[in-house]
This record gives structure tokens, sequence and C-alpha cells, in this order.
């Protein structure tokens, strides 16, 4: 295969990341203990300008540039998933200067992972095939699983990376189980060529089962019953960080690579998938939402919520046989983003002041102790719950009307009900903030992190408030029909 | 508005002062200088009671439609613009708002002692929330503002109620968000049946709009199956909020341990809401769903149950507030009936029984907040003989009670005339249950009123108590004369809604005579020759 020049013009982002992140792990080992906060910087540097090379090639592609004989693709829907998951580096890195500062464990490291986790996203979303795709998910998951174990010295830290690998593991198998299926069927790996190819092929049953092998190992990535299990340990042992992380970057590859397979490959059989999504959303914004109903741990309370609002986005990948297509998937993950890396990073503000942020009683009396971040913890609560006007609301707008123009009303309704319940736990945070006494000393937060959350409510409520832009914007990043 | 020549936004100016006061308190003023916060929260308040007066001078009484339109566009992609506008229904209704605005941060003074800055900035929040609802003729703009209210309500039940205050609180959030989250399906919905149709349903091809007048007479157009899908998709959100029995349960609650001004809030204008919805959205939108006799048969039949339910729970209630509380559903159940009576008596006595309710039980709320105030209980039994040693407030408490049960002379027996009259056109039981309702109501209060004002004063408790201050008595005297004008001059409110009632009625009315004995045309004949052209 030949390497035609603009290929290393369209992966330059991924290229640059990648020798950043060899750059950084480099140059730690000479950075003393006390000075690693440069080292983040550093990282966010390196970050701000792999946005800024992205933001430069989105005025460059066509309609979907092939890079590398169609092993990726650079099209709009690349683009956007591109942006968001390297500004939700950018805020991870951002929330993780003071954390990591004080944990006794070489930075260097952990900003390295962080970055080669990006690239493994980065290019996942680009992945055009299903193997480029499954080398890419694995290493963006390797990455991960080292993440998730950063602590090490810490028991509950190593469970969740013991657990990650061991289940991670196991799903990544049963995902390249159904590709193999897939290609023993098809002959080829290509999206559009499947694609192609399925024109005219009748359906087997042995392709149906390829395919929900695919579908069950990428619900596994963006934690959908019945393969969610791993989440509330490995979110609530992993360094908190991390865990803000987690509920955002690698679920959007995920979101992203599961809504261009099966739109892109496997359109043509939604007749045969499109119920078992249906019916795993169903499942998973219920379950979700009770068993966060019952936790008495933040952290895994705020894990089952993101288990929620993965059921709530599976109603988007439904939609794509509408006049909408992907477009409620794309303006619901713009605001789940924000908002859920909000919540945790307030999470981590909290941790960094010497509390567990374990019980949600840690919270108790924040309205008196820093005013505006118990209003902004309100903004991201409120967002998740759906309540207007903030990015959550317009978010599930999109969503609901997918799912009732793809027919399937009884699961709106499942949805908004379920939307009405998940009030009540957020609120029991909302209550402890603003009802409860706490001790009254005030908390001040690092510049760093405080700039993070900061962009993220100032996001959660401009989409909010004036989400024309945005959702117009993301119009164009629908992946256009094969 | 045309002012010299430049068009004035004047209802986004009514509905935006309130939040430009709470930004200025929140930025300006640390919380330390509790005094120009209040004072602050106080001016901001009376300055958009006086620049919605001017909307009542100049509404144009013989002009059909949305008057003071402001429209721009707001999210093209969706079809939602922001679009302001009133008529007669949402004019009483804003203006009501602004005036209880003013009411509500002047009670606050002494009852609020801590966290007073969160206190009105989200009094004022709240302010522009519930204007926003009445004034916004986009669905989606309704909606956004129907349920970011629920949030400054929380707070203030939350934050400054009494003891079960978090229970309260949030089960007063989570009733009214289940509601509203099936009305937000429902509005989608009719949505998609404008633009390009959903589950089978053919859509009307047009370009996508939430504008309320156009999907009005979209939904008015749809096949009587989906009608009634969407009725009842819009019936929760609004029969929770009104509420009617069975749904009524966060109300007893919510009333109970909010504090004094959410009380008045909440009952002045916050139920309206439900009303208002009926009023605005179901009756026009869905006719042939309301005309279909199980459906209407329904909603009129929890209507009475609220009534006569609600006036028997009453009147075993042993704390004061309770008792209004619960005196409220017996009251909304009759603005029910009257709106669902489907004529021009039943509509108009209705809307003005809004009005009424807001006006009496706002007061009753007051007076018994400034009672708690001096002896902190609400209990009945606390009380006694209080007319001895504060005869001014039982006056005022005296003139509210009758006001609430429908003396004549007094606003509520307008409003109640006028239902019962919608009532008995319909159906003689309609009537005679909410007769029942009428006699319970005179006895729960009238004996409320002897329980705690006659009588020698046996509780020792009672015997020093302050009669009312000059600031208490000025927060009563509006709705005082409010009372007495609606009771003794109520044509120029019949005047304000003639019009869009006229043109409710037409909508539901214009379709096929439904359920039986049912001479809506007589009805809306006589209603509209004895109150509108010659009321007294």
């Amino acid at each position: 295969m030949k390497v035609a020049a603009s290929d290393w013009f369209l992966l330059s982002p991924e290229l640059f990341l990648t020798a950043a992140g060899l750059l950084i792990l480099s140059i730690a080992v000479f950075v003393e203990k006390a000075k690693e906060e440069f080292l983040g910087f550093l990282t966010l540097i390196a970050t701000v300008i792999t946005i800024g090379l992205v933001a430069l090639l989105s005025g460059y592609h066509g309609r979907g540039a092939p890079i590398l004989a169609g092993m990726f693709v650079l099209d709009n829907f690349a683009i956007f998933f591109k942006l968001l998951m390297l500004i939700s580096i950018a805020l991870t890195v951002l929330a993780s200067i003071q954390f990591v500062g004080r944990a006794p464990y070489p930075a260097g490291e952990y900003y390295a992972l962080l970055l080669f986790a990006g690239v493994g996203m980065l290019f996942m979303v680009s992945g055009n095939n299903l193997v480029s795709i499954y080398v890419a998910l694995e290493l963006m998951a390797l990455s991960s699983y080292i993440l998730a174990g950063y602590f090490k010295g810490e028991i509950k830290s190593t469970e969740a990376a013991l657990k990650y690998f061991v289940l991670g593991a196991f799903s990544s198998g049963v995902l390249l189980y159904g590709i193999s299926l897939v290609y023993g069927i098809g002959g080829r790996m290509g999206l559009p060529e499947l694609a192609k190819l399925f024109e005219t092929q009748e359906k087997s049953n042995l392709l149906i089962v390829g395919i929900l092998f695919i579908l069950a190992g990428l619900l596994f990535k963006i934690a959908a019953v019945p393969f969610h299990v791993w989440t509330p340990d490995v979110y609530e042992g992993s360094p908190t960080p991390v865990t803000a992380f987690f509920s955002v970057g690698p679920k959007l590859a995920a979101y992203a690579i599961l809504a261009r397979i099966f739109y892109v490959a496997f359109a043509k059989f939604h007749s045969d998938w499109g119920l078992i999504v249906a019916l795993v959303s169903a499942a998973t914004m219920v379950l979700g939402n009770v068993a966060a109903l019952l936790q008495t741990n933040v952290k895994r309370m705020l894990a089952y919520s993101s288990i929620a609002h993965a059921g709530y986005a599976l109603m988007g990948v439904l939609g794509f046989r509408t006049e909408f297509g992907l477009w409620g998937i794309l303006v619901y993950l713009l605001a789940y983003t924000f908002m859920n890396f909000g919540v945790f990073a307030l999470v981590v503000f909290l941790e960094t002041k010497g509390y567990a942020a374990e019980a949600v009683s840690d919270f108790n009396g924040l309205a008196r102790r820093n005013m505006t971040a118990a209003v902004v913890m309100l903004v991201f609560l409120l967002s998740l719950a759906g309540i207007p006007p903030t990015a959550g609301f317009i978010g599930k707008y999109y969503l609901f009307t997918s799912a009732m123009k793809a027919g399937y009303a009884w699961l709106a309704v499942l949805a908004v009900l379920m939307s009405a319940v998940s009030l009540f736990y957020y609120f029991r945070i909302a209550a402890a903030m603003f009802f409860a006494e706490g001790e009254g000393v005030p908390l001040k937060s690092s510049y760093a992190l405080t700039a993070a959350v900061l962009i993220c409510a100032a996001a959660t409520v401009l989409v909010g408030v004036v989400p024309q832009p945005f959702v117009e914007m993301l119009r164009a990043c629908v992946i256009q029909a094969p | 508005m045309e002012l010299m020549g430049i068009s004035i936004p004047i209802l986004s100016i009514v509905t935006y002062i309130p939040l430009v006061g709470a930004l200025a308190i929140v930025f300006l003023f640390p919380k330390e200088r509790t005094g120009a916060i209040k004072t602050v929260a106080t001016i901001v308040a009376l300055v958009d009671l006086l620049v919605s007066l001017p909307l009542w001078f100049l509404f144009e009484r013989g002009r059909e439609g949305y008057q003071f339109v402001e429209k721009v566009s707001w999210i093209p992609s969706l079809g939602a613009d922001y679009q302001f506008g009133i008529d007669g229904i949402s004019l009483l209704l804003v203006l009501l708002t602004t005036l209880m605005g003013v009411i509500a941060v002047a009670c606050s003074y002494t009852a609020i002692s801590e966290r007073q800055k969160e206190y009105y900035v989200l009094l004022l929040l709240l302010q522009t929330f519930m204007i926003g609802t009445f004034c916004a003729l986009d669905l989606f703009l309704f909606y956004v503002f129907w349920e970011v209210m629920l949030v400054p309500m929380y707070f203030l039940i939350g934050v400054w109620g009494s003891d079960r205050r978090l229970y309260a609180a949030i089960k007063f959030f989570l009733y009214t968000l289940a509601g509203s989250v099936l009305m937000l399906l429902g509005i989608i919905a009719l949505y998609f049946y404008n633009t390009t149709g959903f589950l089978g349903y053919k859509g009307l091809g047009q370009p996508p709009t939430f504008s309320i007048e156009k999907l009005t007479a979209v939904a008015a157009g749809m096949p009587a199956e989906l009608q009634i899908w969407l009725f009842f998709a819009f019936f929760f959100g609004f029969a929770i909020k009104v509420p009617m029995f069975p749904f009524h349960t966060w109300l007893p609650d919510a009333h109970t341990e909010a504090p004094t001004a959410g009380s008045v809030i909440l009952a002045a204008v916050l139920l309206k809401m439900g009303t208002y919805g009926f009023v605005r959205f179901s009756l026009p939108m869905f006719p042939e769903a309301i005309n279909t006799p199980w459906v209407r048969g329904v909603v009129v039949a929890l209507s009475i149950i609220g009534i006569v339910y609600g006036a028997m729970v009453t009147l075993v209630q042993k704390d004061m507030k309770r008792l209004i509380a619960y005196s409220s559903v017996s009251h909304l159940g009759f603005v029910m009936l009257g709106v669902f009576a489907l004529n021009m008596a039943g509509l108009q006595g209705g809307i003005l029984q809004m009005i009424n309710h807001g006006i009496s039980t706002g007061a009753l709320f007051l007076l018994v907040g400034m009672a708690y105030e001096r002896r902190h209980t609400r209990m009945i039994s606390e009380y006694g003989g209080l007319a001895r040693q504060m005869p001014i407030y039982a006056t005022y408490f005296l003139v509210m009670a009758l006001s609430s049960m429908g003396l004549p002379l007094l606003n509520g027996f307008i409003g109640e005339f006028a239902i019962l009259q919608g009532a008995f056109a319909v159906s003689f039981w309609w009537a005679f249950f909410a007769a029942i309702g009428i006699v319970l109501g005179a006895a729960y209060l009238l004996w409320l009123y002897q329980r705690v004002f006659f009588g020698e004063i046996t509780n020792p408790a009672n015997a020093n108590l302050a009669d009312l201050t000059g600031r208490e008595q000025l927060t009563l005297v509006p709705l005082v004369v409010l009372a007495l004008w609606i009771g003794i001059y109520p044509r120029p409110m019949f005047e304000v809604l003639r019009l869009p009632a006229e043109k409710i009625v037409a909508a539901v009315g214009g379709k096929t005579v439904p359920s039986p004995a049912l001479t809506r045309k007589s009805a809306a004949e006589e209603g509209e020759s004895t109150l509108s052209r010659d009321a007294p």
C-alpha cells in the first residue's frame, strides 16, 4: 500500500499527539516531582495544538477524505468527535494538575497515557474499516486500563484496573469474534465495501450473529445493560479525574464507532438489530436510574447515572433512519460531554480539599462554603436531569424526537419518565449543597480546576440558551447516507 | 407596543425586570447588606408592577388575537421562535403575577431572617419565569419557562420552609416534572404532525413551527383518536399543576411547608398555570377529544370529586395552612368545572375564578403567615379569641374568608355564580355538586373563623399579640380593593375576557354536538347576556 502525501497531512493530529505523548514520557524522566505541574501544562499545550490541527483540517476535506486507502476517513462526523474528545482530554488535564501533583506517583506516565488513549480515540472515530477500528480501540482500551490503576498503591484503584482489564479484554474478544464472522461471510472489512456487498446479498443467520456480537462488544464500551457491571466499580476505584475522563472520552469514541458501523455497514439489517437496541436502551435507562436511586456513594451514583445516559443516547442511534439521521445523538453528546465532565470535576474539587467525596454528605453546605461551586454544580445537575434552559434539555429533546420519529414512542415515554426519576437522586446532591448545614470554612479551588469547571458550565448554559449555532453546525456533521 | 414611533418590547421588559434585579443583587450586594437587598428587591418588584400596569390600559378590548406581540427567531433549526404576546386571559394573569410579586417581597421582610440574599434572588427569578410562561406564544419557549420555574420554587420551599420542607420540596418538583415531561412528548408529537408525521400518522408537511397559534389550528384538525392521546399527554402536565384530584397530594405538603411568600405565589400564580394550560392549549387544540363524552366525563368527574372531596378534607384540618391548601383543591375544582362546561358563562367564570382564587387564597395565606410570625404555630387549637386582641387582623381575615366562600359583593361570588350558571346549563347534577362544594366552603371557613377569632382568649400566649403593622396592612389592602372591585363591578374583567373566551368556546363547540342534554348554544347566549352585556 502506498502512503500518499495527503495522508500524512490528514493524519497530522494523530501523529502530533503521538509525538507529544512520547516526548512527555521522555522528558518526565528529568523532571523533579515538585515541578511536575510543568508536564501537565505541556500536555495541555499539546492538546490545544492538536485541537488547532483538527480545526485546520475541518476546512480541507470534502465529503469525507479517505486516508490510507480507505482504512480511515476524515469527514465532518469524525472531526466533530475529534474536537469534542480533545476538549475532554484538555479538561481532564486541567482537572488533573493539582490532583496528580499531590499523588505519590510519577505524573509523566499519567499524562502520556492520557495522550495515547487520545490517539486511540482519534483513530477510532476516523476508522472506516473493522480492523482499523479494532486496533484503535485496543490502543485506547489498554491505555485506559493502566490509567484506572494509576494509584497503584491503593487497593480500589488496582481492583478497578484489573476488573476493567479482564472484562474489557473479554468484550474485545466478543467484538473481534463478531468481526471475524462478518468477515467470513462478506470477505471484506471496509465499512462502505460491506454496505455495498449487503445491497445485493441476502442476510444469513450467521451474519446476524456476527452483527450482534459486534453490537455486544460495543455496548460494553458504552456501559449499556447488560454489559454495564464493570462501570460502578471502575468509576469508583479509578482516580477521579480519570473517572471523569472515562465517563466522556472513551464513551464518545465508542458511540461514534457504534453509530458509524451500524449506520454505514449494517443499516440494511436494522429490522434485526433495531428492536434489540431499543430494548437495551430501555433496560439501560431503567436499571441505571433505579440503581442510582439506591446508591449512597456519589461516584457510584454518578456511574449509574452515566449508565442511564447511555440508555438515552442509544435512542439517538435508533433515530438514524429518520430525516434527522444521527443529528440527535450528536447534539446530545455535545451536551453530555460538558455536563457529565463538570459533575465529576466538582467531585475532584472536593477530593482535592481532603474529602473522600464518597458520601452525598460531603456536599453538605457547599452553598455556604463556595457559592459559585454550588451554583455551577446545580447547573450540571439540572442539565443532567434535562431541565431547560440547559444543554441537557436540548440534547434530550433531540433524542426524544429521534425516538418518536423512529416509531419508538414507548421508548420516548419511558425515557421522559426516567428522566423525571433521575431528578430525585441528582437533587439529593442539590439538597445537600443548599439545604444541609456544613462546616463553615470557605473552600477555594485551584485555577486549573476552576477553568475546567467554568468551561463546562459556560458550554452547558450556552448550548441551552442559544442552541441554534451549535445544532446547525452539528447538522453538517451527520454522516451522509451511503 | 409603539411609543413615539419606536416599538417597545413591553412584555419582555415586564418579564425580565425581575431577572435583571436578581442579577444586580447577586453581583452588586454582599450578603451582609440585607437592608439594601430588601430595598432593591422591593423596588424591582414595584417597578415591574408599574411597568405592567400600562398593559391594562393599552390593551385593546375589541381586538381579536394576541396583542403586544414580539417575535424574534430563536432556534430556526427547530422552528422555535422567541415569541411573546398576550390576550385578555394572559393579561389578567400577568397583572396578577406582578402584583403578587410585590406582595411576596413585602411580606418577607421579617419572616425571612436567614440567607436573605439568596431568598430575594430566587423570588425575583421565579417572578421572571412565571411572567414568561404566561406571555410565551411559542410552545417551546412556553415549555422552557414552565419547567425552569420549578427550580426557584423548589429552593424556596426547601431552604426556607418549615419542618418537613425537604420532603415537600422534592415531592413538588417530582410531581410537576413527571407531568410536564409527558406534555413535552405531546408537544413533540404535535410538532411532527405539523411537519413530517410520525408513528404512521401522515404529517401535514408544513414548515416546522412551535407557534401556539399555528399549532392550535393544526391540532384541531387532527383525527379524534390522536387528539385523545395528545389531550392526555397535556392533561397530565396541567392536571398535576392545577392540581386535580387524584394528583393533588403534593399541594398540601408544598403549601404547608413553604414560607409565606412561597405559599402566596404558589396559590396565586403557580396553580393557575395548570388551569391556564387547559384554557390556552387543551380546549382549543383538542376539541374532538374534549367533545368525546368519556373524556369530558372523566375530567368533569375528577373536578367534581375535587370540589366535594377537597372541601370535606378541608373541614377536618387542624393546621390553618393545610386547611387553606386543601380549600384550593376544592376551588380549583370549581375552575375546572367552569372551564369544562364549555360555554361562555362557565369559561369566563372559570377564568375569573382563577384570578379570584389568587386574590382570596393568596390573601388568606398572607394572613396565616402573619399569625405564624407572631405565634410560630399554625395549629387552629392554639388560637382562639383573636378578634379581641387583633381587631384589624380579624377584619381583614373576615373579608378574605367571605370573599373565598363567595359572598355577594365580593369577588368570589361573581366567579362562582358564573361557573354555576355555566354548569347548570349543561347538567343539573354538575351544578348540584358544585353547590354542595359552596356550602361546605362556607362551613369550613366560618368554622375556622369561629375557632380562631371568637370566644375568650383561652391560650395565654395569645394575650399580648400585636395587631397588624402598617406594612402588613399595605400588603393586604390591594387585595381587598381588588376583591371589592371585582365583586361590585366585574364588567371590565368580563370585557377583557369576552373575545378570547368566545374564540375558545367557538373552537370547542364548532364541532358536532357531543354529550347528552347539551344545549351549549343557548347557554352561551345566556351566559353572555347576563354576564357581559348587562353585568351589574
